[in-house]
């Protein structure tokens, strides 16, 4: 798999999930946010956590709105695969690539902790890994990371399995538990909590490491 | 612009006593200017110059074979093998944090990140020590509120885990709380730099954030007493933008490498002015600076302003002019100001020029050499009256006494608004003992602890100093790193005030002799005076950081306890409630002696512990609350009961130092004891970990209630 993880000027989990996927296997390029282009043959563009402009707007508005980011969207629109945690994940709300936002947290406060995440559907690049119903642990680490959509909107994911996970205790204020959805072409998920920080048995766990796994698969059959 | 003239009332709002100011005129011979004036007040106050700690700070042993970079710099450099190096201090920011929580919490995490990166080191973890006054008291909960949020808003934003710290809450920090951030990066030992400037006519270039009107006058602030006019010092709190500084850290890092920088200083306290002293002086050069080239965030900022400012996110370093224009590329590609302001000169002069103005000349080296010193005189604070009879209390009562009291209840609700564990290298988050992160791409771990204990301090100077560093050594001892080295944040009241200097003396003769005996040079530091309201001062705090090594190969202990595993004592315990944290909390008394340290006992059974890693699960230090308190804590994060077989109050609530409590194996306790024995440590098996209750003799409650207690407690004080 040849990945590449988008460096935003805030960006501070970029090296984290670099290492996740070099860990899995996964040949990794770095892309600035200024460059307009993906390097050639790039799988999966990893779109990190942190902070991307300072999010002193909403976050991941300004984002979302960068040269690479155009790329990155021709790419998921080619059909391409995209993961974004935390920050990458509100990005991908705020460039439509997927649905709904991501709203302060329920208690106002920033939550930094391990929690219990449902795997809801395991019917994804990224979750085939894990078997429906599983309940891994996994680290969260935000302050906007209450997922609102509309009730349509929710209805049609629940419709189409693109909730990916649930958190088995709600700890943000997310409608219908969300932790992560994937895109209607399921190529695309976005997610608050951290799987890269749950992949290294040094290193809270490694309940993500069947992802980071199962997308190596992925592309190594493909 | 017309500068003021210079008046007594303007000298003494300087914070300028009047043989301050008469040292000025003998120094420069004449009225200095405006923004003279407050060059001199800038460079000369407490915060700056340690004029009146200086004496006896330079008795602290700061040399081991381990120390790269003593005090002096932007912060301590200690060898951890294989070229790398840990780089680490602690700095205060309580004045402004008490006048604006968010934003004087924020930047005092801002600027201590700055110190680690400006050496060469990117930041990768940090921890900070908070004072506050009682819960009940109208500041508190606001305090509390926006100090915790404004750390977590500018470390989770930056990217660094914050790792460790503590909280406490005592009526004398009413009126001034403290707010003590550390931080700790890592870089190769070949690639450090330092501030001081060299060669003649090189360019002065000023990096990162634009130039404002904030914090003018930040460090003037910080060395005064408050009083009622405290509200309208809110304008002197800087404001902090981490986002930034993570691309300032970057940049800065990222210029490094290309070998363009000469020396390099971040702009802190009293901003330009410090950092282009600092650099000139070390380097015993002269510096210009055209402050017209200054980037600048408002219209029509005055020199005065300029110099004073305490903008954040800005550094001042000097180029190798030859690598300008990759100097430059590195600035222009993360955003950031990159402008040259002035060169370095032959002469001893701090030349400012504003439009071709001279608005300061002044002779360099006295800014620093010639600030004033004092040796203030101070009294010795009186032994400690013996302590009344303490009555035998029931061990559960006296556990949900302390458990209750937002001091002693878990602080699940500040750490989780911190980001613990961006970077991928946590392999311990705050909650338990000292923070552990590894170093990253290696199997090598740092450990990183904040310790005091005010309360012994106040009641015994002396042994209150010994036994922070001896509580952050055993903290260090029982996950198992070998401590290196320490940075002290010291924190008292008026030094003017000769008991207030005793404090402050006999807390260093304390330090001194611990760090002596433990092997833990005083690396980098901070000392914070005037922390007073209205005459009343804080807690004398000597807030003690400290770093040690898990070197490759070497497992650290970090499990928990399992049912069935034997609790094991490590050290002697009498039974010393004096200061002790059951006195505090249940029966209202501060009253005795602080436990006395046996430096010897100390590293004994600190080596010990860690030679024995191998046969011990789960390890915690015995600090406030004893033996009760430590075996439910290790009890409580591992989710198993615990029983201990005594219930009588000295010897489970005694705070007897140079203890730690192990839980292991049968067979591994025999091991233990067999190893105690020859290493002549005391041992004693005190119970075991077992069932789903805290039990202390007859005295029993479920591990459930309890847990909930301990873990709602501080929220339901402060939220």
């Amino acid at each position: 798999m040849k990945a590449a993880v988008i460096v935003f000027p805030g960006s501070n989990c970029d090296r984290d999930l670099a290492v996740a996927f070099e860990q899995a296997g996964a040949d990794v390029t770095m892309v600035w946010h200024k460059d307009t282009a993906l390097p050639e043959g790039i799988d999966m563009v990893g779109v990190p956590g942190g902070f991307s402009f300072g999010d002193y707007l909403r976050c991941g508005a300004i984002a979302a709105n960068s040269p690479i980011c155009q790329s990155l969207i021709k790419h998921a629109e080619r059909g391409g695969y995209a993961l974004g945690i935390c920050n990458g994940f509100q990005i991908l709300t705020e460039t439509g690539l997927l649905p709904g936002a991501l709203r302060r947290n329920g208690g106002l406060k920033y939550i930094c902790r391990t929690v219990g995440l449902e795997v809801a559907s395991a019917d994804t690049a990224f979750t085939s890994g894990y078997n429906k119903g599983d309940v891994v642990n996994v680290p969260i680490a935000h302050h906007d990371g209450n997922y609102f959509v509309t009730d349509e909107k929710l209805a049609q994911l629940q419709d189409e399995d693109r909730i990916a996970f649930t958190y088995t205790d709600n700890p943000n204020g997310s409608v219908a538990d969300i932790a992560g959805v994937v895109s209607k072409n399921r190529r695309v998920l976005g997610m608050m909590p951290h799987p890269e920080r749950a992949a290294d048995t040094g290193h809270g766990g490694t309940d993500g490491v069947a992802m980071f796994r199962a997308l190596m698969d992925q592309f190594a059959t493909a | 612009m017309q500068e003021p003239a210079i008046t007594t009332d303007l000298i003494e709002a300087h914070g300028l006593k009047p043989d301050e100011y008469n040292l000025i005129l003998e120094i420069i011979g004449r009225e200095p200017t405006f923004t003279e004036l407050g060059i001199f007040s800038a460079m000369w106050n407490e915060h700056c110059s340690y004029k009146s700690s200086k004496k006896w700070l330079r008795t602290l042993p700061t040399e081991g074979p381990q120390v790269i970079c003593g005090p002096g710099e932007n912060a301590g450099i200690v060898d951890i093998g294989d070229g790398d190096a840990v780089v680490f201090k602690m700095e205060s920011h309580n004045h402004p944090s008490y006048i604006e929580p968010y934003q004087g919490a924020a930047t005092g995490v801002g600027g201590i990140l700055r110190d680690v990166f400006t050496m060469g080191a990117r930041p990768v973890a940090a921890m900070n020590s908070l004072s506050f006054g009682e819960p009940d008291h109208h500041k508190t909960t606001q305090l509390v509120n926006g100090v915790v949020e404004g750390v977590g808003g500018y470390g989770n934003c930056f990217g660094v885990p914050t790792v460790g710290g503590e909280v406490r809450f005592h009526p004398a920090y009413n009126g001034n709380c403290l707010v003590n951030a550390f931080a700790a990066g890592l870089a190769k030992t070949d690639s450090i730099f330092y501030s001081a400037a060299s060669g003649i006519g090189m360019p002065v270039v000023y990096l990162g954030a634009k130039t404002g009107r904030d914090g003018v006058g930040g460090a003037t602030m910080a060395s005064a007493e408050f009083d009622d006019t405290i509200e309208e010092k809110r304008p002197t709190v800087q404001v902090g933008d981490p986002f930034t500084e993570k691309r300032l850290m970057e940049a800065t890092l990222e210029l490094m490498q290309t070998g363009a920088v000469i020396s390099i200083q971040d702009m802190g306290a009293a901003g330009l002015t410090c950092s282009a002293v600092e650099m000139g002086d070390k380097g015993k050069l002269g510096v210009k600076l055209n402050l017209e080239d200054v980037p600048q965030r408002e219209a029509n900022m005055t020199a005065y302003e300029m110099m004073l400012s305490e903008s954040q996110e800005r550094m001042l370093m000097v180029l190798n002019p030859e690598l300008e224009t990759e100097a430059r590329a590195v600035f222009t590609k993360w955003d950031l100001d990159f402008a040259i302001v002035g060169e370095t000169i032959a002469e001893d002069r701090f030349l400012i020029l504003h439009n071709g103005e001279v608005k300061a000349d002044l002779p360099l080296s006295p800014l620093s050499g010639r600030a004033p010193e004092y040796d203030r005189p101070w009294v010795e604070t009186p032994a400690a009256e013996a302590l009344a009879d303490v009555p035998q209390i029931d061990a559960i009562d006296g556990l949900k006494g302390l458990i209750t009291s937002p001091n002693y209840a878990g602080k699940q609700w500040v750490y989780e608004q911190y980001d613990t564990t961006v970077m991928g290298d946590t392999a311990q988050r705050p909650g338990m003992g000292s923070g552990v992160i590894r170093v990253h791409g290696t199997d090598k771990k740092l450990a990183f602890t904040s310790d005091v204990t005010p309360r012994y301090v106040k009641a015994n100077p002396k042994e209150g100093g010994k036994q922070a560093v001896a509580e952050a050594f055993r903290n260090l001892s029982a996950v198992g790193a070998k401590p290196l080295a320490t940075t002290d944040n010291l924190n008292f009241g008026n030094p003017e005030k000769p008991e207030i200097m005793g404090q402050f003396v006999g807390a260093i003769k304390g330090i001194g002799e611990a760090v002596a005996a433990l092997d833990m040079p005083i690396v980098s530091g901070n000392v914070s005076l005037y922390n007073e309201t209205d005459g009343s001062g804080i807690l004398p705090t000597p807030t003690i950081g400290a770093v040690g090594l898990i070197a490759a190969g070497e497992e650290p202990i970090l499990g928990e306890a399992r049912d069935g595993h034997v609790a094991l004592l490590i050290g002697d315990t009498e039974g010393h409630l004096g200061q002790s944290a059951l006195l505090a909390e249940v029966f209202n008394r501060e009253e005795g002696d602080a436990p006395h340290v046996d430096l010897e006992a100390e590293r004994k059974n600190g080596e010990f512990i860690r030679n024995n890693r191998d046969w011990i699960k789960a390890c915690t230090d015995l600090a406030d609350g004893g033996l009760a308190l430590a075996a439910f804590e290790m009890a409580e994060a591992a989710g198993v009961g615990v029983q201990i077989d005594m219930d009588d109050t000295p010897t489970l609530f005694g705070e007897d130092q140079a203890r730690y409590l192990v839980a292991c194996n049968f067979d591994q306790a025999e091991a233990l004891m067999i190893n105690a024995q020859k290493a002549g440590v005391s041992i004693t098996s005190v119970g075991k970990f077992t069932g789903d209750s805290v039990k202390f003799g007859s005295s029993e409650a479920s591990l459930d209630e309890l847990s909930a207690t301990f873990r709602s407690s501080f929220a339901a004080a402060v939220a």
